[in-house]
């Protein structure tokens, strides 16, 4: 199995995603730089990590959703090569055009670093089917825009199609129905705000992001 | 010619930004303001020569850059 991270200038999780990647499944995790124009062909999982790429020059995100790597995340998702995109790789997908909706600025106006109980919404997805029957991950998010929001119209198709994978159980931003992550249409990228790459291993407070990657990836 | 665009969140959709200003305004003893609402100003020169190319460049520009059509509107404004 092998992944990609892509790292974009003011991305801060790359590494920890691919440690992350490592050591709940053994992949293999290339480093791609985000000036390139092409990505492996035989990629198992291609992911989006957080931070502040282009330091959310204009809109989180915006910057980075027109970088040269976007055209080949773009292409691998259309032939359904799984993507992941973490809080600022959540931001990235949307401002694409990968997954409807927008990141606001959260309710509270401060940075939100903590914790957070999530809800799996749906365990039938390839990102969540190592859940099985377990219905709370706990995760850390880290965000000044996580407030998830879509119209009306958007949110009642998401949640009719079993799009909503991740709900907040305490909503710490403000997302709009408690929304943490949502799917494509084509069941194929994905967009959390927590971070899984922060809760892959007990000491760090959670191993519940870990079957996020086993469910793409196998178990180490 | 030169632009100028004005991007706000839309109508419907919640500015906090906005809203604790608004709040901050009725601490320091302006009670009556209300509806606040906290935008970002973009200029640039652009090399059309007319008013109405500018005006279709710089549409083209706010929907795929310069707002998020998701959760933001704008207002241009061109002139030599």
């Amino acid at each position: 199995m092998k992944a990609a991270v892509v790292v974009f200038p003011g991305s801060n999780c790359d590494r920890d995603c691919k440690t992350a990647i490592e050591r709940s499944t053994g992949a293999a995790v290339d480093m791609v730089w985000h000036a390139e124009t092409e990505l492996a062909a035989d990629l198992d999982l291609i992911v989006l990590p957080g931070g502040f790429a282009y330091g959310d020059y204009l809109r989180a995100g915006a910057m980075a959703a027109l970088s040269p790597v976007m055209g080949a995340v773009k292409a691998a998702a259309a032939r359904g090569a799984p993507v992941v995109g973490i809080c600022n790789g959540f931001q990235v997908l949307c401002e694409a055009g990968l997954l409807p909706g927008a990141l606001m600025r959260n309710a509270g106006l401060k940075y939100v670093c903590k914790p957070v109980p999530l809800e799996v919404v749906n365990a039938n997805t390839r990102f969540t089917a190592a859940y099985g029957q377990q219905r709370t991950a706990v995760m850390t998010v880290g965000n000044g825009e996580g407030a998830y929001f879509a119209d009306p119209e958007t949110l009642d198709r998401l949640e009719g199609e079993g799009r909503v994978v991740f709900r907040y159980r305490d909503n710490p931003n403000g997302s709009v129905r408690d929304i943490a992550g949502i799917l494509n249409e084509g069941g194929n990228v994905l967009g959390i705000m927590p971070h899984p790459d922060r809760a892959f291993e007990a000491p760090l407070g959670s191993a519940d992001g870990a079957p996020l990657f086993q469910s793409v990836l196998g178990h180490a | 010619m030169k632009a100028k665009v004005e991007v706000f969140l839309k109508p419907g959709v919640l500015d906090v930004q906005g809203k604790a200003v608004e709040n901050a305004l009725h601490g320091l003893g302006w009670p009556g303001a209300g509806n606040v609402r906290v935008g970002r100003v973009i200029t640039f020169d652009t090399n059309a020569t007319d008013p109405a190319t500018a005006r279709g460049e710089v549409e083209a520009m706010c929907e795929r850059l310069l707002a998020n059509p998701v959760i933001e509107s704008w207002r241009i404004e061109v002139e030599p």
